[in-house]
């Protein structure tokens, strides 16, 4: 059984329904409750929660700083590569999108790394399109291989793999892996993704699975607001992440919420977030999982993001560049996104600190992994 | 004073180093504590650069450091961390903590049992973390633990002694120190772990997110004194029979 079987119980509609029908009462309870359900998060993600977003937002932070304490973590991305043979409508990297490509070497990524490390870095993303042909496991272990011993560890966020091909790269000091959904609505997911291996709805959704059983440490969920309705999509992570928890239990875990941002060849949002909106979301997710890391980007803008450590947010990037080389080799290049927040990892941390929060660069050490 | 394997300590709090807002205040919460035990997650700190911004604020003549394998899942792991601690820190002291649970991060009883039988061997100075299990408890004495760090509740949660029968049991038994660690949230929690006879305390969270983190360590510090001041005094037992002051069978010494 694979969450697949477990998100075919569910339908797209009544689980709207759900959502805007939750009242005062509702949330009420699940503000009080001693362990939250998945209906009580339903009612904390409503728009009734909306009327309690203070009371949430101070459940959300007490409960943060009893399990993570007054610290934040700092990573940053390491996009390695713009190929892509996906269509996604919402995505700079978009094979539609003509622009030039490039796959970083070996020797430019070291360029990459050095200026990395310089800012402070011991965790690194690593990003890539989806390029079967020249961006594939093959590439991943050589890559792995190069920035193992500069970094405490390694995360990617790549292309959906096999199980076998996750093994593979574990021991080589893969630690953690992003996969996020873009959105559980199958129809509109469908139109998002009209071309690729990426329209293959079902492999991804089963990612989660495939990483799980393959013993990774932890991994990252989400889906892509603005594609379609944040409540609801948000509800469906909810139960990915709740599904995942009870099958992988050794698995650590991670949320995202990325807000749609505009690139090269935009895409509207179909669907508004406030930051309003925004908070309550993270305030939900803190409320119904005391346990589950919650990392806000660079898409975010500055205001926003000193605010969002203090509500539950436990990692953030800074000085984060969405295109390959952007650091050092090719710094004009394509960028997946725009970054809203422009300030460099120095000052980041100059705020964390300012804020009462210690930044922390390291807390992870290659060397607990056993290469087997 | 507390002996553990080749030394004393005057102090029988143990603290951690995680959750702090800065290393600054961590240090000063350390001192205020009078802490001679500190521990510090080896995932946390640079064990190659002595500049590290957590092993720079704990170079005090009176702390030592007590390395911990949190982040391991197997015994293998934690044998291959502790090498590579005593390696980098040239510490042979370990607090064994293996949670292969990243929620509630209860700990491996098998594998902790099978790390300490292998680490005994490689010469380390064991301190195992693992649930309150008598039985359990006795093993790892057995298998060459140096002194067994039973949880009070779950690590993290504040929610003080829920495990104290079973503690009150592992105290009754062991033969080794016993250390309470984990979930003792409020001074009167690590006072009355001191009453029931445990050797020491082990508190992180309940100082590193107090609102004031020095006056909450200094706190702790003094709640501990207080109660093994207490267990020593020998408290008065508790009981529903009364003691009356003349007693109704005194007559019969009379007879």
């Amino acid at each position: 059984m694979s969450f697949k079987e477990e998100f075919a119980r569910y339908s797209w509609d009544n689980v709207k329904q759900d959502i805007y029908s939750k009242t005062a009462a509702d949330v009420e309870r699940a503000l009080i409750a001693p362990k939250r359900t998945l209906e009580d998060f339903k009612a904390l993600i409503s728009p009734a929660a909306a009327a309690y977003l203070e009371p949430m937002a101070r459940l959300s932070r007490q409960l943060t700083r009893k399990r993570f304490g007054n610290t934040i973590q700092m990573y940053v991305p390491l996009y390695l590569s713009n190929e892509c043979t996906n269509i996604c409508t919402y995505c700079g990297f978009s094979l539609d999108n003509k622009v030039r490509r490039r796959t970083l070497t070996e020797r430019e990524i070291l360029q990459e790394v050095e200026v990395i490390k310089g800012m402070g870095y011991e965790h690194v993303l690593l990003v890539t399109g989806e390029a079967n042909q020249t961006v594939h496991v093959d590439y991943f272990k050589k890559v792995l291989a190069l920035i193992r011993p500069h970094f405490a560890q390694v995360s990617m966020e790549v292309q959906p793999l096999d199980r076998d091909e996750y093994e593979e790269l574990i021991p080589l000091g893969l630690h953690s892996v992003l996969v996020y959904q873009e959105t559980y609505h199958q129809e509109d997911y469908r139109k998002h993704h009209p071309k690729g291996k990426k329209a293959n709805f079902n492999y991804r959704l089963e990612t989660p699975d495939r990483l799980g059983q393959a013993g990774i440490h932890k991994m990252g969920l989400g889906v892509l607001i603005g594609l379609e309705d944040w409540r609801t999509d948000s509800f469906f992570t909810a139960l990915h992440l709740h599904y995942l928890e009870k099958t992988y239990w050794q698995t650590r875990y991670s949320l995202s919420f990325p807000r749609l941002r505009p690139f090269s060849g935009g895409l509207e949002p179909k669907v508004e977030m406030s930051d309003r909106e925004l908070v309550q979301l993270i305030c939900a997710y803190r409320i119904f999982d005391e346990e589950v890391e919650l990392s806000l980007s660079t898409r975010e803008s500055d205001r926003f993001r000193n605010h969002c450590i203090q509500l539950g947010v436990t990692s953030i990037s800074a000085g984060s560049k969405t295109n390959p080389g952007g650091y050092a080799v090719e710094p004009e290049s394509l960028e997946q996104f725009e970054i809203s927040d422009e300030r460099s990892p120095a000052e980041i941390a100059q705020m964390i600190r300012q804020a009462g929060y210690e930044p922390v660069w390291k807390d992870w050490d290659a060397g607990l992994i056993l290469n087997e | 004073m507390l002996t553990i394997a080749d030394k004393t300590f005057q102090s029988r709090l143990f603290t951690g180093t995680g959750k702090f807002s800065s290393a600054q205040l961590m240090e000063e919460a350390l001192l205020a504590s009078g802490s001679e035990l500190v521990t510090v997650a080896l995932r946390r700190v640079d064990m190659h650069d002595a500049t590290d911004d957590i092993l720079s604020h704990l170079t005090h003549q009176h702390i030592h450091l007590l390395p911990n394998t949190s982040g391991v899942r197997t015994a293998r792991e934690a044998v291959f961390a502790a090498q590579l601690a005593r390696e980098a820190l040239e510490i042979n002291w370990l607090k064994l903590e293996i949670h292969p649970d990243p929620k509630y991060l209860m700990p491996d009883p098998i594998e902790t049992l099978k790390a300490t039988e292998e680490l005994a061997k490689l010469g380390f100075v064991i301190l195992p973390y693992i649930h309150a299990d008598p039985v359990l408890c006795k093993r790892l004495e057995a298998a060459g633990a140096s002194a067994v760090m039973p949880l009070g509740s779950p690590i993290g949660s504040n929610k003080g002694l829920k495990t104290i029968d079973f503690l009150e049991i592992i105290i009754e038994q062991s033969k080794v120190p016993v250390v309470v660690d984990a979930g003792i949230g409020a001074p009167s929690d690590a006072a009355k772990a001191m009453e029931i006879g445990a050797d020491a305390v082990l508190v992180n969270t309940a100082i590193a997110v107090a609102g004031d983190p020095v006056a909450m360590a200094a706190a702790f510090k003094m709640a501990v004194e207080a109660g093994r001041m207490a267990y020593e005094a020998k408290l008065g037992s508790k009981g529903s029979l009364a003691v009356a002051s003349s007693p109704l069978t005194a007559f019969l010494d009379e007879l």
